[in-house]
């Protein structure tokens, strides 16, 4: 039970926090705290990556962007002019689209968030799929500087080309409706609500790896990090669970690009941006690299300080810092958290990862 | 396309190709010494860009350059000794993260300490308005300049690592490590002289193309993923076959903006470089023989 510990902690959190900002009237707090939920749900994606499978992924802000991109694009068409086609009229049916007139009076119907949402998360794992094929091939330097220039690509993508905004992205972002009269939107009236939101989904993102690292899945990608070869050998199909996991990694940071995307109500180049990707893998480094727990409290710490602009101009050179730090204080460069831990429990789940490795197809 | 158009491009592509080869050397000789890739390798080039960029203004521009050049492999050295060393124990992945942390410092402190501006170095020869006409097609006499540096380099790295005692003690380090210290080569030495040679040549490349080119604080990570694209693509460890590689991509990007506009430039390079780590890991001339030679 105790390692739902944390997950039930943010989920608390999540609606002890906004009556309690209130009461000491910080709830402006809240919306940094909104954003930094979305973006640890990005680092608890490469998290399982880096920690778990021992692969790197530098461009784990590419897929952020992909689903921000993705969301902002299609929930802002405007199909009204082909209201009678029959795949309109379908999705009109289902309830996918939202009408309405924008501020210039003019009517428009477009796919609602939901789809949106749903269509980046596919885009973004199709697009994870297909270069995590051959990239996750690689090792080291290689793979670090493939998945580097893949998240260059995004980027300059989205500089590049004017139906996605250019250098000033896509603005206008309509909010997305939930069910239960809620939606992730910007706006103070929103903002405790969203901020629950936020929390909850984070949450639950962190159930769900959780529940996947403590199961059979989870004991083979330790198994992977601590040695392919011998994984390979125990009967681990090495190169489908280092897709699986680069997948669900790529769909955690799309699902977080979807959401801050429509709280924000924009979104631009920058989120794809080489740096950003550092950050995630900032975070992860110094939360330990494979303990969850770890990355979460110093994603929420480092996201918040660097929202509310406490490093000031130093807020990039403060992640650069970070990771020279990380690297050079760790006793086999495990982390800050790692140190803190008592020296017994570390001892135990590095002698347990290493008894893990789970036995297929031997069975008559 | 007419023919000085061709010329146009064609002198673009070699002008762009030789910093990318000079990066991708740079990248050859600390992955020759070292066996990582040091992902700060562009920085060394803003730099040296930057710091002769400054200087220039109260000294001559040779003297400029010299102090660049020397300044930076200074850097190259202090990162070596200060935190690479402490962290080599620990592995790929670690030491992947702590080289992209120094590209990032190095980053912001040059923002800090020139901003946010685009800089520049004056021209060896003439100004911005000279040109060189050749087959109807004009460019700047800094192209000239610029190939005959890297030309330069690349000569005095093949005599330096052919001819002199400490660079057949660099080779012999990166043959095998065991071997070279029981014949009495540190290779802690050798490590920190790689580092120091890797830097000078990057300062040395970014101050010979500043002139044309410009730099500013943020051309590092560009440069070092072009770079490394270089020299993944002439095989890594290769710098003879880096030189080649650079310009092949050098001309690939140049024409490639008859096809593909102009934005979308660096999605070509990084097209290459996914292709090439997919296809063809040990590069289009590196066999898996002539990497695991490493001679440089």
């Amino acid at each position: 039970m105790r390692r739902y510990l944390p997950a039930a902690a943010i989920a608390v959190l999540a609606f002890a926090l906004p009556p309690l900002a209130a009461a000491t009237k910080t709830a402006y707090l809240l919306t940094q705290l909104t954003m930094s939920a979305y973006y640890v749900l990005a680092s608890l994606g490469l998290c399982a990556l880096m920690g778990y499978a021992g692969q790197i992924n530098m461009g784990q802000a590419g897929f952020f962007a992909i689903g921000g991109y993705a969301s902002a694009f299609i929930s802002k068409l405007n199909l009204a002019s082909r209201a009678a086609s029959p795949f309109v009229a379908a999705l009109d049916f289902l309830g996918l689209v939202s009408r309405g007139t924008d501020s210039y009076g003019n009517a428009y119907l477009s796919p609602s968030p939901a789809l949106a949402c749903l269509c980046a998360i596919l885009l973004a794992v199709g697009v994870a799929a297909l270069i995590g094929t051959p990239v996750l091939r690689l090792r080291g330097h290689y793979l670090a500087m493939a998945t580097l220039g893949f998240g260059i690509v995004i980027e300059k993508i989205a500089r590049g080309t004017n139906a996605l905004g250019g250098a000033d992205g896509l603005s206008s972002v309509p909010a997305f409706a939930l069910p239960g009269g809620l939606e992730i939107t910007g706006g103070r009236a929103a903002r405790s609500a969203n901020f629950t939101i936020s929390w909850v989904v984070l949450a639950l993102g962190l159930l769900l790896l959780v529940n996947l690292i403590g199961s059979r899945s989870g004991r083979a990608l330790r198994a992977l990090h601590d040695g392919e070869e011998a994984a390979d050998a125990m009967g681990v199909d090495t190169a489908r669970y280092k897709l699986k996991v680069f997948v669900l990694g790529a769909a955690y940071a799309a699902l977080a690009g979807v959401l801050l995307t429509h709280y924000n109500g924009s979104i631009g180049p920058g989120e794809a941006a080489f740096m950003k990707s550092v950050r995630y893998v900032a975070i992860v480094a110094v939360g330990g690299m494979a303990n969850l727990t770890g990355v979460l409290v110093s994603g929420l710490v480092l996201n918040f300080l660097s929202l509310r602009g406490v490093f000031g101009s130093f807020d990039d050179a403060v992640f650069g810092a970070i990771l020279i730090a990380v690297m050079l204080i760790g006793p086999a460069g495990r982390g800050l958290a790692a140190r803190l831990r008592p020296r017994g429990a570390s001892a135990a789940a590095s002698s347990a990862a290493a008894s893990a490795a789970p036995k297929r197809g031997g069975s008559p | 396309m007419d023919g000085s158009l061709f010329i146009q491009y064609f002198v673009s592509g070699l002008t762009y190709g030789s910093i990318y080869a000079a990066v991708a050397i740079g990248f050859n000789i600390i992955y020759n010494a070292t066996g990582i890739i040091n992902f700060a390798q562009g920085e060394f080039a803003m730099l040296g860009g930057m710091i002769a960029s400054s200087l220039a203004r109260s000294c001559p521009l040779w003297l400029a350059i010299a102090a660049a050049v020397v300044a930076t492999a200074v850097v190259g050295v202090a990162i070596e000794r200060l935190l690479l060393r402490r962290v080599s124990r620990f592995g790929v992945l670690k030491m992947i993260i702590a080289t992209i942390g120094i590209s990032i410092v190095l980053r912001e402190l040059a923002l800090a300490a020139w901003g946010e501006s685009v800089r520049t170095v004056p021209f060896f020869t003439g100004n911005e308005v000279s040109s060189i006409s050749f087959l109807g097609a004009n460019f700047s006499p800094q192209v000239l300049w610029i190939v005959g540096a890297i030309a330069l380099v690349a000569v005095a790295l093949t005599l330096y690592f052919k001819l002199t005692l400490t660079g057949k003690a660099m080779r012999g380090c990166s043959a095998s490590r065991d071997g070279a210290s029981l014949c009495g080569i540190s290779p802690g030495r050798m490590v920190a002289i790689a580092f120091g040679m890797s830097a000078a040549i990057g300062a040395f490349a970014g101050c010979v193309v500043a002139p044309l080119t410009q730099t500013h604080y943020a051309i590092g990570s560009t440069l070092s993923v072009k770079g490394f694209t270089v020299a993944a693509f002439g095989g890594l460890g290769n710098s003879v076959a880096a030189i080649a590689a650079g310009f092949l991509l050098g001309m690939l990007e140049s024409f490639s903006i008859v096809v593909v506009p102009e934005a979308y430039k660096d999605v070509v390079t990084i097209v290459v470089l996914l292709t090439v780590l997919v296809a063809k890991p040990t590069g289009l001339f590196g066999s898996r023989a002539a990497g695991a030679l490493k001679e440089y």
